[in-house]
C-alpha cells in the first residue's frame, strides 16, 4: 500500500501543498473557496489513506458537477505526481468565461464592428403608449417601438447603408427587451388568486369567533416560459443573420430561463456568449463559437445534436422553441423531421419564423420545410422588424 | 467516526446494495462530516437505491421527499392543521377564553402537520434524509433546502425556530433536467454515478436473483452493456437488468443466442420506448448477444 499522503500529512509544508492544490483545480475552473482547502486537509488527515483512497476522498469534497468529476483524476495525478496536462478549462454554464482577445476580428468581418455588442444606449425597453396609461398600468399594451418607423417595415436585405444597418440591429435588440420586459410586467399585475389561503383565513376567522368571514387569497406567481432559440446563420441566411442576431441577444440577454443556439454545418451554444454584457468579450466567445458562419445548413444534425446533448436539460413542459431558418437545408428531409419529432415531445410549443415568408411569391415548398410544417404551431415571416415585434403574443401564452 | 466502520463496501453488500468504490467513500464521508451528498446520474443507475440501503445498514428510518415542479413549504416542511384548528376554535369558545388564548393554543406544536424535512428534523435518531429528484423542483424550494441544509433548523413564524434533534444523512439526487444552483453544489458532497460495470452488474444480478444460471447472468450483464452503448432514447438501469433477467429465467431460456424470437420479446423488459424498440431490430439483438 502506497501511503503519499499520510506521511508529510504531520509537517506543516502538507497545508500548503494542500493549498496549492485546491488553487490548482480553481485555475481549471472548479469554485472552490479557502473553506474547501481546510476540508481538504480534513478529509485526508488521520486515517491511513491509500492514494487511491484519498483521491477518492477529496473528488468527493472537491468536484461539485459531472464535468469535475470526471476531470479531477488526471488533475490529481498532474499536481500530486506531475503527469499529464495540468492546465485545462472546463466548461461551466453561467458563468464568467475569459478567451483570447485576439479572436475578436473574426466575428468583426461577419457582424460589422458593433455587431456583438450591446447598443450603447440601450439600457432598457423603451416603451411608448396612448395617453400615458402604462404608467396605470391599464394599458392596452401596444408594443411601439421608439423610432423609425419606415426601417420596421423594410425587408432586412434591403437594408444597406451602414448607418441603417446599425439602427435596424439596435431596433431588433429594443425589440425583443421590450417583449421580454412586457411579458414579466404581465405577470406581476396578475388578477387576485384562485386558491384559498387557509392560514390567512384562519388567522383572520379569530376575532369572529372562527367564522371564516374574510377569506384570503393566493395565486401562484405563473413561472415563466421556458424559451430556446435556434438561429440558422447559414449563407442563404446572411442578409438576416445579424439582425437576428442581435433579436436573440435581446431575447435571451434578459431572458431569465432560455438558451440560444447557432446553426449551421453544426451546434454550438451560445447562451453563455450572448448574456456576457462586456461587449469585447462578447464578441471574442462568438469569434470562437461561430466557426462555419456562413457555410451550408444541417439543420436535422444540428437539432438531433440538441436532443442528444441539451434537450433533457433545457426543456421542460414550459418551453417556447423558436426556430430562425429559411429551411434551405443539405442534409436530409427525414433527419428534419426525425429531429423535429423527437424535439417536439420534449417542447409543448414551436415556432417556425421564416424571413422568406414575407416574399411575395415564396411557398414554403422546399424539401426540408415540407417535412417540417407537421410538427410547426405557428409558422411566421420574419423579413421585418415589424415581423419581429409580431411575436410578442406567440411567446406569451403556451 | 466509524458509525459505519471502514469497510462500508462490504456493510452495504449485506443489506444487498453492491456500491463501487467511489460511491463508498462517499457515503463514509457523508457520514463522517455530515454533510449532504449529492448524487447525479442517468435514470435507473441506483441512487435512489443507495439511500434505502444506508438506511437499512444504519437501521434507522429513511424519510423520503419526492421532489416535483412546484413543490412549496407547505408540502416540504410543514403545515397547519387547518380542520383541527377551526376545530379546535369552536370547542374553545364554549370556555370562553379570549382569542388571544385560543390563537396561542392552535398555533402550537400539537397543529403542526410535519412534512418530510420537518419530520427528518424531528427524530431523535438521526434518519437518513434522501431528496429524490432535486432538479424537479423549482430554484425557490433550492433556496429553502439551502436554508434548512446549513444550519438543520426551521423558522415558523407563529411558533419560533425549530432546531434539530439530530443531524439526519442526507441524500440528494438528480437526474440533470435542470441546472442546479452553485450555491447548492457547494454546501453538498457530490458523487457521479456511472452506470454499473459489468463485474459489479453480475454481482448485483447474483444477490438479487440467486438462482440465476451463472453463465445466463455473465451473458445477460454483457448484453446490457452492449445495449447500453447503442443510441437508445432511454438507457436500459439496473432495474431493467433485474426485470429482464428474471424474464429470460422465468421463460426457460438459458442461452442468449438459443431462441432468438422469444429475446427479442423479452427485450420489452428492456426497452421502454416505442422508437427505441424499434431501433433495436432482431438483428442488433442478434448482434449484440454474439458480443
Amino acid at each position: 500500500m502506497a501511503v503519499p499522503a499520510a506521511p508529510v500529512a504531520a509537517a506543516p509544508p502538507f497545508a500548503a501543498r494542500m493549498a496549492g492544490f485546491v488553487g490548482h483545480l480553481r485555475l481549471n475552473g472548479f469554485a472552490l473557496g479557502p473553506e474547501e482547502t481546510a476540508g481538504a486537509l480534513r478529509v485526508v488527515e488521520g486515517g491511513p489513506h491509500t492514494t487511491a483512497e484519498a483521491r477518492r476522498r477529496l473528488r468527493c469534497l472537491l468536484a461539485g458537477r459531472r464535468e469535475e468529476w470526471q476531470r479531477f483524476d488526471a488533475l490529481f495525478e498532474a499536481y500530486w505526481f506531475g503527469r499529464g496536462r495540468v492546465r485545462e478549462r472546463v466548461e461551466r454554464p453561467r458563468h464568467r468565461q475569459q478567451r483570447n482577445r485576439a479572436q475578436q476580428a473574426l466575428w468583426r468581418g461577419h457582424l460589422g464592428d458593433e455587431a456583438a455588442s450591446e447598443p450603447a444606449d440601450a439600457r432598457g425597453p423603451r416603451l411608448e403608449s396612448a395617453a400615458g396609461a402604462e404608467a396605470e398600468g391599464e394599458s392596452s399594451g401596444r408594443l411601439i417601438a421608439s423610432r423609425r418607423q419606415v426601417l420596421r417595415r423594410t425587408d432586412l436585405r434591403h437594408v444597406v447603408d451602414p448607418a441603417e444597418m446599425a439602427a435596424a440591429e439596435e431596433l431588433a435588440f429594443r425589440l425583443a427587451s421590450a417583449i421580454r420586459y412586457r411579458l414579466s410586467r404581465r405577470q406581476r399585475i396578475a388578477p387576485r388568486g384562485r386558491r384559498l389561503d387557509l392560514r390567512r383565513t384562519i388567522r383572520r376567522s379569530l376575532a369572529q369567533g372562527g367564522e371564516p368571514l374574510r377569506l384570503a387569497w393566493r395565486e401562484r406567481p405563473d413561472r415563466p416560459v421556458r424559451l430556446v432559440v435556434f438561429l440558422d446563420v447559414s449563407g442563404s441566411m446572411q442578409h438576416y443573420s445579424r439582425f437576428f442576431l442581435q433579436f436573440v441577444k435581446g431575447l435571451v440577454g434578459r431572458w431569465a430561463e432560455s438558451d440560444a443556439y447557432l446553426l449551421h454545418t453544426r451546434l454550438v451554444r451560445v447562451t453563455d456568449a450572448l448574456r456576457e454584457r462586456d461587449s469585447l468579450k462578447a464578441m471574442t466567445q462568438l469569434a470562437l463559437l461561430a466557426e462555419g458562419f456562413g457555410g451550408g445548413t444541417r439543420l436535422g444534425e444540428g437539432l438531433a445534436a440538441f436532443n442528444a446533448h441539451y434537450a433533457k436539460r433545457a426543456l421542460n413542459a414550459r418551453s417556447v422553441v423558436l426556430i430562425l431558418s429559411d429551411g434551405y437545408d443539405t442534409g436530409s428531409p427525414e433527419a428534419l423531421a426525425a429531429a423535429l419529432g423527437r424535439l417536439k415531445k420534449r417542447a409543448p410549443r414551436l415556432i417556425w419564423l421564416n424571413p422568406l415568408l414575407g416574399w411575395r411569391d415564396y411557398r414554403p415548398v422546399t424539401a426540408a420545410m415540407q417535412a417540417a410544417l407537421p410538427y410547426i404551431d405557428h409558422f411566421a415571416a420574419a423579413n421585418t422588424l415589424d415581423a419581429l415585434a409580431a411575436l410578442e403574443p406567440e411567446l406569451a401564452t403556451l | 467516526m466509524t458509525e459505519a466502520g471502514p469497510d462500508l463496501a462490504e456493510r452495504l453488500r449485506d443489506v444487498g446494495y453492491v456500491a463501487d468504490e467511489g460511491l463508498a467513500t462517499a457515503l463514509q464521508l457523508a457520514l463522517e462530516l455530515k454533510r449532504p451528498l449529492l448524487l447525479e446520474g442517468e435514470a435507473g443507475v441506483g441512487k435512489t437505491e443507495v439511500a434505502k440501503a444506508l438506511a437499512a445498514l444504519l437501521d434507522t428510518r429513511l424519510i423520503r421527499l419526492q421532489c416535483y415542479e412546484g413543490l412549496d413549504a407547505g408540502h416540504a416542511i410543514y403545515e397547519w392543521n387547518y380542520q383541527r384548528q377551526l376545530l379546535a376554535i369552536r370547542a374553545r369558545e364554549q370556555e370562553h377564553l379570549s382569542a388571544r388564548q385560543i390563537e396561542a393554543e392552535i398555533f402550537s406544536e400539537d397543529y403542526l402537520l410535519r412534512r418530510p424535512l420537518l419530520e427528518a428534523l424531528s427524530q431523535e435518531q438521526p434518519p437518513v434524509l434522501l431528496i429524490d429528484e432535486i432538479d424537479r423542483a423549482d430554484e425557490e424550494f433550492e433556496a429553502y433546502l439551502l436554508e434548512i441544509l446549513s444550519d438543520f433548523q426551521v423558522t415558523v413564524p407563529e411558533l419560533g425556530t425549530i432546531r434539530a434533534r439530530s443531524i439526519p444523512v442526507v441524500i440528494l439526487t438528480s437526474n440533470g433536467t435542470r441546472e442546479l444552483s452553485d450555491a447548492l453544489r457547494r454546501r453538498c458532497l457530490y458523487s457521479w454515478v456511472e452506470f454499473p460495470e459489468p463485474g459489479r452488474e453480475l454481482e448485483i444480478l447474483r444477490r438479487r436473483l440467486p438462482g440465476i444460471d451463472a453463465r445466463l447472468a455473465g451473458q445477460v450483464a454483457a448484453f446490457v452493456r452492449a445495449l447500453r452503448r447503442e443510441e437508445l432514447e432511454k438507457k436500459p438501469g439496473i432495474a431493467e437488468t433485474l426485470d429482464w433477467a428474471a424474464a429470460l429465467a422465468g421463460l426457460g431460456i438459458e442461452r442468449l443466442g438459443a431462441e432468438p424470437e422469444k429475446l427479442q420479446r423479452t427485450l420489452i423488459c428492456l426497452l421502454k420506448t416505442e422508437a427505441d424498440l424499434k431501433a433495436v431490430t432482431p438483428e442488433v439483438t442478434a448482434r449484440l448477444a454474439a458480443e
